[in-house]
């Protein structure tokens, strides 16, 4: 108990050094746990950019394109879904409802996609999030068309504002649907998903902007076009659908009965396990940033070892006091191995907090911006690993410095 | 501790040796009775430390029988002899005799802290109260709660006499305790480091090179005769 309050006085009476060993031990472990924190929340959000949707149905292909494709917008399906099937599922009766999807056009890079209201009522994200309008209405008019949250921010579009889109998914398309202007009628509230970055219009709308086109060409220059008479749209094929089963149950059955689907091939992939698929694929990079935290830890206790093993000089004279006091040498020793592991311990629990408060602090800012949850949960086991192993890494290289003092007392004794 | 009341110190045929192509000490006798006060003198390079180092405790003799206040040193083992110098003798050191990151009330009643047996013998009713009697005894009680850097030499080594006596031990080692105060406050700490050794009948072993030092005490011995192996000038 006096070695404890020798130790602490002693690393008192060397503030500025001691407060500047816990504070780089402290940023260590800030950067450590943080690092942790953000990409469990990372995790979490991206986990979250789908939830309820049981199954995801596209036409034969790889899982991976038909999520990227269906849900992040990236890349694109290469065959479509028949009107037909699609009419088939949506009435399956373990279906409990389906969300149509129809792309292949573009707004100044941002995708443009076909549904209907379905999207609206029942998509949802982070658990139970329902999509909803900052402004205005899902659109319900042929050429009506709601914002993602970023899109309209990023081209300060409001409501009744007119656009063109363009045909294809690059940037600088050479086709445009100048003919069929559409018109904001809604903006979606933000979402921090691949929501936010799309343009979303009736799957009628998709099929009177492509209205007299064959094999994805516009009629030729000169060649005369028939005016746009809605009442001869209809809906061929779809891109892709989104679905949710009555039952949890019934979702393997339901994916196998799709998989196996006779009249036409089509591929079911479970968004849940594909997200996780796909996050591993991007873990290098949470691997990297971990491997240079760590890497920064160590640089943290090596600048403590530094400080406590320069100061051992002088000193000499103290122990030679202390042993003069009748304090055994085991407890000079363990005196200064204490003052390792009261270092590293205050670091560690200051850098903890601080996450912890930082977390706090920023948590709505990040979660509007990044669509990251914190979920502030106490401490996770491996925080609680990572402090563990400081504070005995610590105690570890502390044992140098200590060692260190107890062979000089064993040389010095009394004469210092 | 009975046995001592004859006997304070007593070395036979103490042989040490850091290394051990080189012997350092070669003692066949010395002998410190209980209560007196005694002036050992040393020239530099004599082997006083280290005498002073055995006598203490804090090193064991290759060879020979080191009796200190009733207990033959060399029977016990180092911890034991941690405890029986904390809790039995007060040391004062040459100069910068105290921890640095204390403060002169703590650096006096460390003994006590860390020894019950000499928290004990305290007669105050806490260790802060016969702190503060002892300082006011040594005139350093309006400094008790400065840090020790505050001090000038001559409060530093009242200090560490209040530090060396509380808790009455049975025996004092100075070793050097003057050499940083110039001639005036040299007799002062020594009539104060008499003095308050007598009020509490402890054994004064004081060590120096300084041989005019040697009124002050009833006995005096010269390192050179006890060591076989002493060098340096002669006094």
């Amino acid at each position: 108990m006096t070695l404890l309050r020798l130790a602490l006085k002693s690393l008192r009476a060397r503030a500025l050094v001691t407060s500047l060993t816990i504070f780089s031990i402290m940023l260590s472990i800030m950067l450590l746990v943080g690092v942790d924190r953000l990409r469990g929340a990372a995790q979490q959000g991206f986990a979250g950019t789908l939830s309820h949707t049981d199954l995801i149905v596209g036409a034969r292909g790889g899982d991976l394109p038909l999520l990227l494709s269906s849900v992040f917008h990236i890349g694109y399906a290469t065959n479509s879904v028949s009107w037909e099937t699609y009419q088939h599922f949506s009435h399956h009766p373990a279906v409990k409802w389906t969300i149509p999807i129809s792309m292949g056009d573009s707004h100044r890079g941002y995708r443009v996609v076909a549904t209907d209201q379905n999207f609206y009522d029942h998509y949802q994200y982070r658990g139970d999030h329902h999509l909803s309008f900052k402004e205005g209405r899902a659109p319900s008019g042929l050429f009506d068309v709601a914002l993602g949250a970023e899109v309209a921010s990023r081209f300060h579009y409001t409501l009744g504002h007119k656009l063109i889109l363009s045909h294809g998914i690059q940037e600088r398309s050479i086709l445009k649907h100048d003919r069929s202007p559409f018109t904001v009628t809604g903006i979606l509230a933000r979402t921090a998903t691949p929501v936010d970055r799309a343009l979303y219009i009736t799957l009628l709308g998709d099929e009177a902007m492509h209205f007299d086109w064959t094999d994805g060409t516009p009629p030729a220059i000169g060649e005369p076009m028939r005016p746009l008479d809605p009442s001869k749209l209809k809906v061929d094929e779809i891109t892709s659908f989104l679905l949710a089963a009555k039952s949890r149950v019934s979702t393997l059955y339901l994916q196998r009965e799709i998989n196996t689907y006779k009249p036409e091939p089509l591929t079911a992939i479970i968004p849940g396990l594909t997200l996780q698929q796909l996050w591993q694929l991007l873990d290098y990079a949470d691997a990297a940033l971990s491997i240079v935290s760590v890497a920064v830890l160590v640089v943290g206790l090596i600048a403590m070892l530094i400080a406590l093993y320069t100061a051992l000089n002088e000193r000499r004279r103290e122990i030679a006091i202390l042993r003069a006091v009748g304090v055994h040498i085991r407890q000079i020793f363990l005196l200064f191995l204490l003052e390792s592991t009261l270092i590293a311990t205050i670091g560690t629990v200051l850098g903890i907090a601080a996450v912890y408060g930082l977390l706090f602090l920023l948590r709505p800012y990040i979660e509007n911006h990044y669509g990251l949850p914190i979920a502030l949960v106490g401490l996770s086991s491996r925080v609680e690993i990572y402090a563990v192993c400081t504070i005995l890494g610590a105690a570890l290289l502390g044992a140098i410095p200590a060692f260190r003092a107890y062979r000089n007392s064993l040389v010095d004794g009394l004469n210092a | 501790m009975e046995d001592s009341a004859s006997v304070a110190i007593s070395l036979r045929d103490v042989r040490f040796s850091y290394r051990t192509s080189k012997p350092i000490l070669d003692v066949p006798s010395l002998e410190v009775p209980a209560g007196h006060r005694v002036f050992l003198h040393g020239p530099s390079g004599s082997g006083k430390t280290t005498l002073l180092s055995l006598i203490s405790g804090v090193l064991a003799p290759q060879k020979g029988s080191v009796f200190v206040l009733g207990h033959e040193l060399t029977e016990l083992t180092a911890s034991a002899r941690d405890t029986l110098r904390g809790s039995k003798i007060g040391y004062i050191f040459q100069g910068f005799n105290l921890i640095p990151y204390l403060t002169v009330a703590e650096n006096i009643g460390l003994p006590c802290e860390l020894h019950a047996p000499r928290r004990r013998r305290i007669t105050a009713g806490s260790i802060a109260e016969e702190v503060k009697r002892l300082a006011t005894r040594l005139d350093i009680h309006t400094h008790l709660s400065s840090p020790v850097t505050q001090l000038s030499t001559g409060q530093q080594q009242r200090v560490a006499i209040a530090r060396a006596i509380i808790g009455s031990p049975s025996l004092v080692v100075a070793d050097e305790p003057t050499s940083s105060l110039d001639t005036d406050r040299r007799d002062a700490f020594l009539s104060l480091l008499t003095e308050i050794t007598e009020e509490t009948h402890a054994t004064l072993l004081f060590v120096s090179h300084d041989v005019t030092l040697a009124p002050h005490f009833d006995t005096l011995l010269s390192l050179r005769g006890i060591n076989k192996l002493a060098e340096g000038e002669t006094a």
